[in-house]
């Protein structure tokens, strides 16, 4: 992996912008930020974030680029699309925080411990096995996500929450022993082999 | 003219038969008016009414007609008789729609509408009909001072319309500062490159048209006269001088780059490869479309960082206080000059604010953006020597941290000083008879109050900017392009346009004696009776556009065809010498006298409001549309400016028993919207030493109020009027009744 992040530093030799460019899902459109600030103030979780919008794109220009794609801030976009509607340039900022983040991810560079980071990689780990998301595993993962010591204070906590889920019927105990899956669970894995083949040959990735 | 006759006419239409009693009004216009005949009409306005009183001005020798209806800024189409005085009592605007329909209020109500007819008899009374101007002037001609950009479109646009031009341009060459550029910002869509400015094309249309001549190498050092009848002597470097007569003078003299000489802080002058924007430009015009080289040692630029507002928008003594309104546009513009030539280039511009304005502005910035030029929110603190090159030490204001970084070149963004001439508020006044050519002026004029335009703020050239941004406070004589404000290239071509269709408009007036504007039309002007005359310069001095000179033995000369028609004279003259034709210290003061003043046991006070014409009157006008009511003790008069209140007026009613006088007029100051520029401040110093009147009288302060009224004081203005009242009613009636 970090192999490819290198061929990406030795081809754009400091050219951020132009690596985010050609690399980010939107990322033509970095460079018409215009520095106003109306994304950063509009987002409803712009000041938990290192670096709101505005800031991101001025780093990318500035050519920060470590800084950037080991940021935990993109990670933190809940895609709301209230700094795309109001963005006066008209930057679909919401995709390129997710640009951003899948970028940062395929470089490596994604950072370990940011819980949206890891829950994105539960989600997928998840629902890749069986073409179908098994909630009573990925809620359990996600309490556990921490460590067990967390994860069995956490589930006492929800332990309501899950009882009446059960009685309603809107959770099966039995899912935790294989679960449902999709009609041709094969196929579907194939299908992302697939698609991840056509991903590498698309980026010209070499190693992965 | 023959022997005075009043014809009074009172409308019944609107509502007025209804809410008041005509024929009390009618009685009233024959009693205490003196008018000779007197009419009612249901329909004044209608085709019929103006007919009957059409007939009258034919049949019986009606030369004052009072016309007892709505307001005067209504039915004027309607309301235009030849060759009589036209006097409006406004009873609909003034009266019934300013006041609730209700019984108990008829008495005061028909009382206020009487007063308006009084007062419009006393107005007939004591006005003549203007005859025009005796100076007239017939020159078609126009000057134009400067040949750049802005100086050849006035000139081409004039002659296309028929007009000879002269062109007098200091330097060798047309062209002015955009001739010394590689490139221009786009003036039509799409605006995403640099374009070929227009200056050879827009030479070649002025060396091709036979009406206008080209004085090159020269300069005016004198100018005289009026407008329709200038003379002006262009002197060139040679020292030969030519005089020649215009109609209307263009000055479009433009801006000088600012002196970069005074950025140390910022490299300039230590480091070679610190350019300002026309150096830049000389390096782009070298490189002609290769690559731009820096000056050091020739090497071709590999990043180049912009300064933007280079020694401008800052106080620090030597800086420009302003914004040059351009450089953003042009560093934009400079920087795809680089770009263009070789995308790898990189191209950073460090911004405070980023200004595009006009018409190519966002989407050029964008063009620029497209292309990769970085944009940066940095200030500069300094330009040092690097290894390589500059060393440009900034903060980044987005990221918040201090930053270092070397380029090839720096180009800083200086702006622009006018090209204005001299201050003449900060010299002394031409003295007559010790006038001399002055180098630093452009106009060098002969007049009393300096030799060049006013000027506003920051050294630019005066003119009305909100209303009539060609005029300046000197008749005929027109600014455009960045001599009256900072602009760009396409504004100083829509600028120029604009000013040399006010120059036809003021020559083709000038021809008939009317004026020019804003009285566009008016015939009468300030007549002057030389016997009363203390000397005083009051005159002189405080009219706004410098119409007034002297003679050499000091008595005011009147200049009629460069006066504005404000009456600032007229107001200011402490023994009311001056006056016009329809508009006097009698005109207004016999208005104030025939108000019916009750004594002051019956309670009912009476406010005289004096308000400008232009703005406070309508905002009354468009109140009264509204529905928005104000005290029935008021009475209006309209003047044509503040600056026309003479404090005769004041006095007068103080000593008649008035109870409280509200003067309304414009803003003032730098940002002044006084149509006569200077007339509302005039009005307000006067109005300062109304004071000691007050105090002579025994009189209250509030009784008497000065206040700026904008036309969009459609609920303020009345509320003034109102608070007023109450004031009248906390202090009680003027014990000046009698
Ligand atoms: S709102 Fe748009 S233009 Fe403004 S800072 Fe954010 S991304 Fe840039
Ligand atoms: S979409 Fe993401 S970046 Fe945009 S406002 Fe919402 S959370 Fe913030
Ligand atoms: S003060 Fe006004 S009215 Fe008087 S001369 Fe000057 S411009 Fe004319
Ligand atoms: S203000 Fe009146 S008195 Fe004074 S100089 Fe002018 S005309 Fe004469």
């Amino acid at each position: 992996m970090s192999n490819y992040n290198q061929e990406m530093i030795d081809k754009y030799r400091g050219n951020f912008l132009k690596e985010v460019q050609d690399n980010v899902e939107e990322g033509d459109w970095v460079k018409m930020c215009m520095q106003c600030g109306v994304c950063s103030g509009s987002c409803p979780l712009g000041p938990h974030w290192d670096h709101p919008p505005q800031e991101i794109f001025m780093m990318i220009r500035a050519g920060k680029r470590e800084e950037v794609l080991e940021s935990t801030s993109m990670w933190m976009c809940t895609s709301c699309y209230n700094c795309i509607a109001r963005c006066p340039r008209g930057l679909p900022i919401t995709h390129i925080m997710h640009g951003l983040a899948t970028y940062s991810k395929r470089l490596g560079l994604a950072p370990q411990q940011q819980p949206t980071a890891k829950f994105a990689q539960l989600f997928w780990d998840n629902l890749t096995k069986k073409g179908r998301v098994n909630e009573l595993k990925l809620g359990l993962s996600l309490y556990f996500m921490n460590g067990i010591g967390e994860g069995i204070k956490t589930s006492l906590k929800m332990k309501d929450i899950g009882l009446n889920m059960l009685k309603t019927k809107r959770m099966s105990p039995m899912e935790y022993f294989g679960g449902h899956s999709c009609k041709d669970t094969k196929g579907f894995q194939a299908m992302l082999k697939k698609a991840q083949e056509l991903e590498e040959a698309r980026i010209g990735k070499s190693g992965s | 003219m023959a022997d005075m006759k009043i014809g009074a006419y009172i409308c019944k239409g609107c509502g007025l038969g209804e809410r008041l009693d005509c024929d009390e009004l009618a009685t009233i216009a024959q009693r205490d008016g003196k008018a000779q005949v007197v009419q009612q009409h249901d329909f004044l306005c209608s085709a019929e009414g103006v007919k009957m009183i059409q007939a009258d001005i034919d049949n019986e020798g009606i030369n004052r007609v009072v016309i007892g209806a709505c307001s005067r800024r209504a039915k004027t189409e309607a309301f235009n008789f030849q060759n009589v005085t036209i006097s409006r009592a406004n009873l609909r605007e003034g009266v019934i729609w300013i006041r609730p329909d209700e019984d108990d209020l008829r008495e005061t109500t028909q009382e206020m509408a009487a007063d308006y007819i009084r007062m419009g008899c006393a107005e007939a009374k004591h006005s003549t009909v203007p005859a025009s101007e005796q100076e007239k002037g017939s020159n078609d001609t126009i000057l134009v001072v400067g040949g750049g950009i802005t100086g050849m479109t006035a000139a081409i646009e004039a002659a296309k319309t028929g007009y000879p031009v002269h062109i007098v341009e200091k330097t060798g060459s047309l062209g002015g500062y955009a001739g010394k550029m590689w490139k221009d910002v786009p003036m039509h869509s799409p605006y995403t490159d640099p374009v070929d400015t227009p200056v050879t094309k827009l030479i070649a249309e002025v060396e091709a048209d036979s009406r206008i001549t080209v004085h090159l190498n020269a300069t005016i050092s004198k100018t005289s006269g009026a407008p329709g009848r200038f003379s002006a002597d262009i002197s060139t470097e040679s020292g030969a001088t030519t005089t020649e007569n215009f109609g209307a003078i263009i000055q479009a003299s433009g801006a000088t780059p600012y002196d970069a000489s005074q950025l140390p802080e910022l490299g300039y002058g230590k480091s070679k490869d610190v350019v300002d924007r026309v150096e830049l430009e000389q390096l782009a015009i070298a490189a002609n479309g290769g690559p731009i080289k820096r000056p050091s040692d020739g090497k071709e630029v590999k990043k180049v960082t912009f300064i933007q507002c280079a020694g401008q928008r800052s106080d620090k003594e030597g800086h420009l206080n302003y914004c040059s309104g351009d450089c953003c546009l042009t560093s934009i513009k400079q920087a795809m000059y680089f770009k263009d030539q070789n995308p790898d280039i990189e191209t950073e511009i460090l911004f405070d604010d980023l200004r595009t304005p006009g018409a190519p502005g966002e989407d050029f910035y964008r063009s620029g953006q497209d292309k990769l030029v970085t944009f940066r929110k940095g200030k500069v603190s300094e330009v040092v020597a690097g290894s390589n090159g500059p060393l440009v030490r900034f903060k980044d204001m987005i990221l918040d941290e201090d930053v270092e970084e070397e380029a090839d070149l720096v180009v800083l963004a200086t702006g622009m000083v006018a090209n204005s001439g001299v201050d003449i508020d900060a010299v002394p006044q031409n003295e007559p008879g010790e006038w001399e050519v002055s180098v630093d002026s452009i106009l060098n004029l002969n007049y009393r109050q300096g030799k060049d335009l006013p000027h506003l703020k920051y050294g630019f050239n005066d003119s009305h900017f909100i209303c009539f941004p060609y005029e300046t406070r000197r008749t005929g004589i027109y600014t455009c392009g960045p001599v009256r404000r900072p602009m760009d290239t396409q504004q100083a071509i829509d600028d120029a346009t604009g000013a040399t269709l006010k120059a036809i408009q003021e020559i083709e007036n000038a021809k008939v004696g009317r004026a020019a504007h804003p009285r566009s039309g008016d015939l009468s002007y300030p007549i002057f009776r030389k016997e009363g005359c203390t000397q005083c310069k009051r005159c002189t001095v405080e009219c706004p556009f410098g119409a007034i000179d002297e003679d050499e033995k000091r008595f005011p000369v009147f200049n009629e065809s460069r006066c504005r028609r404000c009456g600032t004279c007229m107001g200011a003259c402490p023994v009311r010498v001056i006056s016009f034709e329809n508009y006097s210290c009698d005109t207004v003061g016999q208005q104030i006298k025939n108000v019916d003043i009750p004594d002051e046991f019956d309670e009912k006070p009476r406010i005289l409001v004096l308000a400008c014409e232009n703005d406070a009157y309508p905002a009354l006008d468009m109140a009264a549309q509204q529905g928005v009511s104000y005290s029935q003790f008021a009475r209006i008069i309209p003047v044509r400016c503040l600056g026309s209140v003479n404090t005769i007026w004041v006095t007068d009613a103080l000593n008649s028993g008035y109870d409280g006088i509200i003067l309304m007029g414009c803003q003032k100051g730098d940002d002044y919207q006084c149509h006569f520029v200077k007339g509302s401040e005039m009005a307000n110093v006067r109005m300062s030493k109304v004071d000691d009147t007050l105090e002579t009288l025994s009189l209250e302060k509030e009784r008497v109020e000065t206040y700026e009224i904008a036309i969009t004081d459609i609920e303020r203005a009345p509320k003034l009027i109102n608070d007023m009242a109450e004031a009248v009613e906390k202090m009680g009636m003027s014990p000046f009744k009698f």
